[in-house]
């Protein structure tokens, strides 16, 4: 009897101690992939990253291994991912204040909100496409303001999904003692969830942006590609992700070189961009009531 | 003044007179947001029909099954079949979930009934950060870790230990193909759907855990015979859904996946997947007749399976979590 109650204990815990080690295994993997990743693109984007790659625009014969640099793309993305954050928060702001304030748990706001998480899964080569017929139908080129406003919409739901999901935990206790002193909806979401929603908002906006900027499928279509710095929002402009992916194309070493190099910057950015938000949110945190 | 009236009075105070200024602003207000709210739907509607308009002419020239089932693509002849680009597509992503669900069951498991607050906090901006990393980035990681590492390592093992079966024979050996791109995918995928299934197993309510501790199982008993037959449809729910975003993944499969309009019949084989073809001759596809419309299509077969993908698991989703809110 004592045998057999042996025998058994020992198959379970085995069997426990295998799946934990396993377990663990796999998380050493997925945090691995992340460093094999950054440590790649630092290994090989370190070396052709220089002053010039970030302060000049190509040069004649660039694209051949000659001089210049990628600001083109830099500022271009720039000023896709800051025109698409901004525009994609004038519309998210008041989506997420009316789910909270008005619709809360209701059968429209679980619609909506299917309906925003719908539109997150949306690849963004659908949105290119669909970016691509809509400039056909109005007879607009490539510009920076067609990619702005096609990276607004992809932002859209992240941005949204991202300041409810902060404001949903808002304590019901602040809207109840609001409403009781006779305000309405409209002043409860005006005085109150907003400044709830700040650390919401912040993270929302640096989510989006860093999607943005790291989008190329929909920036192919909608925004084109130049040498150039845009000057007016008409103008096709470069972006990063594509500075990456033409560049690799090129049977050029040199060139392809630069292509890890951009792929650097790139990740710089995104990564200042998501820890950034982080620590905002987390000093923000500290002054909304929990 | 009778009582009666006396309520009646204090009662119509009670309820906000429909004409002062703040309650006009608050009408307002919400008629406004309404309107900012449709916004999602509509979007959904527009661009669905846009893209359906724009590929009718394709839709309307050739019958449905010559397209989806035809296997030459000449649109200079006027031939669109789609079936080496459609076959290219399920075989990408099949391999990316089969390669990403394992490890996300287990590590999500992990996190949600194992780790220690240290751990969560450490896994947490991990993978904040994987997701946070854009398609093209993992292209070039892809490019520069993962072809030569099929085409160097796993290739000739497979030819040594598996060369018999059919799926995993190496025809052209270049690094290049469905693998390299599957285990591409599989990274990209995994933050959403571990962080997904994390959700799912945190709606199991605590006192069905203690129950089955209690009369004396070990954790793991507990998560096979308890949590796990609670969660399914969840899990499911997060596996499609990792599967709906490895379909519309573009760059980064692009840049990895070989583009070789072909039939695939081996892992290792190169493939051609709809969001590589559609990004690939975007710029020639106003001149050649149909051709644009041919593209709009594959763009709009996209659009729908992952539309339909997204609201079933979703569904699901927002169903366990609502369940978890209200106990």
């Amino acid at each position: 009897m004592g045998f057999l109650k042996k025998k058994r204990w020992q198959r379970r815990h085995l069997m426990e101690a295998f799946m934990k080690f396993i377990m663990r295994v796999s998380l050493v993997i997925v945090a691995g992939a992340l460093g094999l990743i950054l440590w790649i693109i630092v290994v090989r984007g370190l070396p052709a990253l220089s002053w010039d790659m970030v302060t000049k625009i190509p040069e004649g014969g660039y694209y051949m291994g000659k001089g210049g640099g990628i600001l083109n793309a830099i500022l271009g993305s720039l000023y896709l991912a800051a025109g698409g954050t901004f525009l994609a928060m004038i519309f998210s702001v008041p989506i997420a204040m009316y789910l909270k304030t008005y619709l809360g748990d209701s059968k429209w706001g679980q619609y909506v909100r299917l309906a925003l998480d719908v539109l997150w899964g949306i690849p963004s080569i659908v949105y290119g496409a669909f970016g691509f017929t809509l400039m056909i139908a109005l007879g607009i080129r490539a510009s920076l303001l067609a990619g702005i406003i096609i990276l607004a919409l992809i932002e859209l739901p992240i941005m949204t999904r991202a300041m409810d999901e902060v404001i949903r935990r808002m304590p019901v206790d602040l809207e109840h003692a609001a409403l009781a002193l006779g305000s309405t909806k409209f002043e409860v979401a005006l005085r109150v969830v907003t400044r709830q929603m700040l650390p919401g908002i912040t993270t929302a906006i640096l989510l989006g942006f860093g999607r943005g900027i790291g989008d190329a499928a929909s920036v192919l279509f909608t925004a084109g590609y130049t040498d150039r710095i845009p000057t007016s929002l008409m103008r096709p402009t470069a972006s990063l992700p594509l500075a990456v992916f033409f560049q690799l194309g090129s049977p050029y070493p040199e060139v392809q070189q630069r292509g890890y190099a951009a792929a650097l910057i790139l990740t710089i950015i995104v990564l200042v961009v998501s820890l950034g938000s982080r620590w905002l949110s987390a000093r923000l945190n500290k002054y909304t009531i929990k | 003044m009778s009582a009666s009236q006396l309520i009646q009075k204090t009662a119509g105070r009670l309820i906000r007179p429909a004409h002062t200024p703040r309650t006009r602003q608050n009408n307002f207000a919400q008629r406004t947001f309404f309107v900012f709210t449709l916004l999602p739907v509509i979007l959904i509607l527009i661009v669905t029909v846009a893209l359906i308009v724009r590929s009718l002419p394709i839709l309307n020239a050739y019958p449905l099954s010559d397209l989806i089932f035809g296997k030459v693509w000449k649109p200079t002849n006027g031939q669109f079949g789609f079936l080496p680009f459609i076959l290219g597509t399920f075989w990408v992503t099949a391999v990316g979930v089969i390669l990403a669900v394992p490890p996300c069951l287990l590590v999500s498991i992990y996190l949600a009934e194992y780790a220690h607050a240290k751990t969560r906090s450490f896994a947490k901006p991990v993978l904040d950060l994987l997701a946070a990393i854009p398609p093209v980035v993992y292209g070039v990681w892809g490019l520069l870790a993962i072809v030569p590492f099929v085409d160097k390592v796993l290739a000739p093992l497979s030819t040594r230990w598996l060369g018999a079966v059919s799926i995993f024979s190496v025809n052209q050996p270049t690094g290049f193909g469905i693998l390299a791109a599957g285990i591409v995918l599989a990274v990209m995928i995994a933050p959403l759907i571990i962080s997904v299934m994390y959700e799912i197993f945190s709606t199991v309510p605590n006192d069905l855990r203690h129950a089955s501790l209690a009369v004396g199982a070990t954790q793991w008993q507990t998560i096979r015979n308890i949590i796990l037959p609670q969660v399914g449809p969840g899990i499911i729910a997060a596996i499609v859904l990792g599967a709906s975003r490895a379909l519309g993944e573009t760059i980064a499969v692009l840049m990895v996946v070989g583009n070789v309009p072909q039939i695939p019949t081996s892992i290792f084989d190169s493939a051609y997947p709809l969001p590589a073809l559609i990004a690939n001759n975007y710029g020639e596809m106003m001149s050649i007749p149909l051709y644009d419309a041919a593209l709009l299509s594959a763009a709009l077969v996209l659009l729908v399976v992952i539309l339909i993908f997204n609201i079933l698991s979703m569904l699901v989703i927002q169903r366990m979590l609502r369940r978890k809110w209200a106990s």
